[in-house]
């Protein structure tokens, strides 16, 4: 067993970097003069000639990154998930999906965790954004050890990915020995035969929280950390379906276009089965202290143990 | 430039023109204006700048085009042809169903594009990242991207030439072709760009200009480009929309329509006449 580590994933993010740029020389990070808050300045001090500050103009950013990964680079674009996912998304769009050119998007501070800033920086659209794009690998991990994997598997395939940030700390729950990371792979957290929670980045924490809370009650939950928003690990869903019956997702976004609407297309398409969707609620956030926000929104333990007795009739 | 090498270009050129009505009228869409005021600006960097090899089109030292005014596609298609990048029996088929040229450049499918583009704005950013990438391997490979004067509009635009400026990038050089015109009319009327050398010195660019339907004037233009240290340039090359074909020049409403087949005769007609006139 690793040991347990309580961080936000971004830190773990910027950690990876630093390691991963010792080992390839054709990393680069690009910022848009939010190298602190997006945890790529240290590697900016390791590596400052691969360093590539864009100020406040994301659009050129994405462009840019384009440019350099068609000429061999492995460019991260960096910054928060409202601009990287949400002003940049025609250039990732066309720029970057089109082509099909190597470049990892990178969206910190997505959700309502943001907090106090507010609803204008609380982006809950990006998976939607970034899934809609043909080709573009979706991922959410949920602690640290999950981060540290996931960008080294996205260094190592060839295509756009784009990666969500938390800015929260959370306690690692991926610290096991057989831990694999793969994409389109999600992982079994908890075995249970009476639901199954499929829950995704930030969320997989509080999830954790809840299903243990449940087992001490009697009720038996899956639990599916769901690192790949896309490609979804369908054989995954459909099997907890078969054998669990109902579902419930939970997610730090919009209800609409994240992992809820991947899991239901999924199970509509394949395996109809009962699915609640837990999430933001087709609403904007406002400001607060980011765990209040997230009690008030549902999308905390007691919240989704909550909605999966109330799923049960229990 | 010696006469003879003048006559090749326009004999170059000249084909060039007849490659891009031929496709155009073939698709029955696309964009002959831009294409055509482009023609030269083309022909000059295909045939007397660029060091590439059709042959070998991922090389990884060779200078990059980046066609940021995307939608001229049928311009740059008609020169890589005439280059020996594809046959140019693939310009009738331009825009077709299982087509290898696309409407916009796609570089993934079409041997010779370095860079997919078509929404206005994206393609200069992509050629500073490339102009970067080269600086960062001290590689001695130049970047090449040619926007509209109507594209200048875009807010991408300003911010590419913020960031080339700002990381000296004096492998990128940029040509705006000026041709005057854009889909709702004058450039200057539907949302004025003047003054444009005045706004590129004052983000940082070498700015020169030239007769963009002239290969001497061009010829000097990149000339001092190459000379240039520290900082980007920028050629604006003045240009006639429609260049070649007389019903079309200057005209605004054929910045995006194909010739019937009586248009078509007549466009041919007179390019091969000039072709003629030339060889």
């Amino acid at each position: 067993m690793a040991e347990i580590v309580k961080k936000a994933t971004r830190e773990s993010f910027g950690e990876a970097l630093v390691e991963l740029g010792a080992e390839n020389p054709n990393i680069v990070v690009l910022v848009a003069d939010l190298a602190d808050a997006t945890k790529v300045e240290n590697f900016g001090k390791a590596y400052p000639e691969r360093f590539i500050e864009c100020g406040i103009a994301e659009s050129n950013m994405v462009g840019a990154a384009a440019g350099l990964a068609s000429c061999g680079k492995i460019p991260f674009a960096t910054s928060f998930a409202m601009f990287s996912a949400g002003r940049a998304f025609e250039q990732v769009r066309n720029s970057v999906g089109y082509p099909h050119l190597n470049v990892k998007i990178v969206g910190s501070h997505a959700g309502i965790s943001v907090g106090e800033d507010g609803a204008s920086h609380q982006c809950c659209e990006d998976i939607a954004l970034m899934r809609s794009i043909p080709g573009m690998v979706v991922l959410n991990p949920a602690d640290h050890y999950e981060m540290k994997a996931a960008v080294k598997a996205a260094v190592e395939y060839n295509g756009p990915v784009y990666i969500r940030l938390g800015r929260l700390a959370v306690e690692s729950c991926n610290n096991n020995d057989n831990y694999k990371f793969e994409i389109g792979k999600g992982i079994t957290l908890r075995e249970g035969s009476d639901i199954t929670v499929i829950a995704t980045g930030l969320m997989v924490g509080e999830a954790i929280q809840a299903v243990d809370a449940l087992a001490a009650e009697g009720i038996h939950a899956r639990l599916l950390d769901m690192h790949t928003v896309k490609p979804l690990d369908k054989e995954l869903v459909i099997k907890a379906a078969k054998e669990t019956g109902r579902i419930v997702t939970v997610e730090e976004h919009n209800i609409i276009g994240g992992l809820g609407e991947a899991v239901a297309a999924c199970l509509c398409e394949e395996c109809p089965t009962p699915l609640t969707r837990m999430g933001v609620q087709d609403t904007f956030g406002h400001s607060g202290p980011a765990v209040d926000l997230l009690k008030e929104f549902g999308l905390c333990a007691e919240g989704i143990a909550a909605t999966v007795k109330k799923v049960l009739g229990k | 430039m010696d006469a003879e090498k003048i006559k090749s270009l326009q004999v170059t050129a000249a084909n060039v023109r007849l490659g891009i009505v031929t496709g155009v009228f073939h698709a029955k869409s696309g964009h002959p204006g831009g294409s055509l005021s482009a023609a030269d600006i083309f022909t000059y960097l295909y045939f007397n700048e660029l060091n590439i090899d059709p042959k070998n089109p991922k090389a990884p030292d060779r200078d990059r085009f980046v066609l940021s005014k995307g939608h001229c596609a049928p311009g740059l298609y008609a020169t890589l042809a005439q280059r020996g990048f594809f046959s140019p029996d693939e310009l009738k088929k331009l825009r077709h169903i299982g087509a290898m040229l696309q409407g916009h450049p796609d570089m993934k499918g079409t041997p010779g594009v370095d860079m997919s583009t078509g929404s206005l704005g994206q393609g200069i950013s992509a050629a500073a990242g490339m102009a970067l990438a080269a600086k960062m391997d001290g590689a001695s490979y130049r970047i090449y991207a040619l926007l509209g004067d109507g594209e200048i509009q875009e807010g991408q635009v300003w911010e590419a030439a913020m960031f080339a400026a700002h990381h000296g990038l004096d492998n990128l050089c940029l040509i705006v072709d000026c041709n005057g015109l854009q889909i709702d009319g004058d450039v200057e009327k539907v949302a004025g760009i003047a003054p444009l050398d005045e706004k590129f010195q004052s983000f940082g660019f070498q700015v020169l200009t030239a007769d963009g339907h002239d290969f001497n004037s061009l010829e000097a233009a990149f000339a001092a480009v190459k000379s240039c240290v520290d900082k980007p340039s920028v050629i604006l090359a003045k240009t006639v929309k429609g260049k070649g074909v007389s019903f079309m020049e200057n005209q605004a409403g054929w910045h995006g329509k194909a010739p019937n087949q009586e248009q078509y005769e007549q466009a041919m007609a007179e390019l091969n006449a000039a072709l003629e006139k030339i060889s």
